[in-house]
């Protein structure tokens, strides 16, 4: 027995953690650190709702392995773009990447 | 306080310090290395949760394979140390805004599922790839194919041009 609200308060909590890091940090790879900790936030959210309303197929949980696969290509591809960015600018600090800036 | 809530406390406090700690290292492989103990954290409280096959998968892909590419992409780029070179000027502002979701988001869960409780049932791993092969095989498939798309895009750009 464990209130909803436990785990729904944690999700919060690293969910505000990783708005600081991606508003603060401005390295390239941190901020995408920031933003698995903020996935991670919406995943326990979305474990947590599952076994509240316990439908009997387990959405919550099927939508959390989707979660971590859209996560794990996310970060691929960021990666790939942060390297990219790195071997052409020698630098990774995202507030110096303005090339689209209007 | 029941017992699982005791312990459900405790592993979130271990969560909660090591994504502090993440947001704040002043060096980037110490910053990966507390996002390994935010993670394990998140995955033991999907164990208390009773969800053990997203436990195991989050073990699996986040602590294998996400944080090690993140590793990688570390070591590929210069990582210079200390805070003023990781962080940029708007700390205080950046502080502000997350405070601002904690607080809407902490107000709005009390408000609505303030003694609601969870009756953890059990979720075998048979009972996810049921319902994963039963109902949600389309969403399934979509996400294969984002995943062979995502590994021809990083392949494309992380490749070197040649001549």
């Amino acid at each position: 027995m464990i209130r909803v609200a436990f785990p729904l308060f944690f999700a919060a909590v690293l969910f505000a953690i990783g708005v600081y890091g991606v508003l603060a940090r401005r390295n390239g790879v941190l901020v995408l650190m920031s933003i698995e900790l903020m996935l991670n936030a919406v995943n326990v959210n979305l474990v947590a709702f599952s076994q509240f309303l316990a439908d009997g197929k387990f959405a919550g949980q099927i939508f959390t392995l989707f979660v971590i696969t859209v996560a794990a290509a996310e970060v691929g591809i960021g990666l790939a773009i942060v390297i990219l960015i790195y071997r052409n600018r020698e630098t990774i600090n995202v507030d110096e990447i303005n090339l689209m800036k209007w | 306080m029941t017992l699982e809530e005791g312990f459900f406390t405790a592993l979130a406090l271990v969560g909660t310090v090591g994504a502090l700690r993440l947001v704040t290292a002043k060096n980037v492989v110490h910053a990966a290395l507390y996002l390994v103990v935010t993670l394990a954290a998140v995955a033991a409280v999907y164990l208390l949760l009773a969800a053990e096959f997203v436990a195991w998968v989050q073990v699996l892909i986040y602590v294998g394979a996400i944080v090690v590419l993140l590793l990688f992409g570390l070591m590929l780029t210069r990582a210079p140390i200390g805070r003023e070179a990781l962080d940029n000027q708007q700390r205080g502002f950046a502080a502000i805004v997350a405070a601002a979701v904690l607080i809407g988001l902490g107000v709005l869960v009390w408000d609505a599922f303030g003694e609601a409780e969870i009756e953890l049932g059990t979720s075998t791993t048979a009972d996810i790839g049921e319902s994963l092969f039963r109902s949600y095989i389309l969403p399934f498939e979509v996400v294969s194919f984002l995943l062979l798309a995502a590994l021809i895009g990083a392949i494309v750009l992380a490749r070197r041009e040649e001549g």
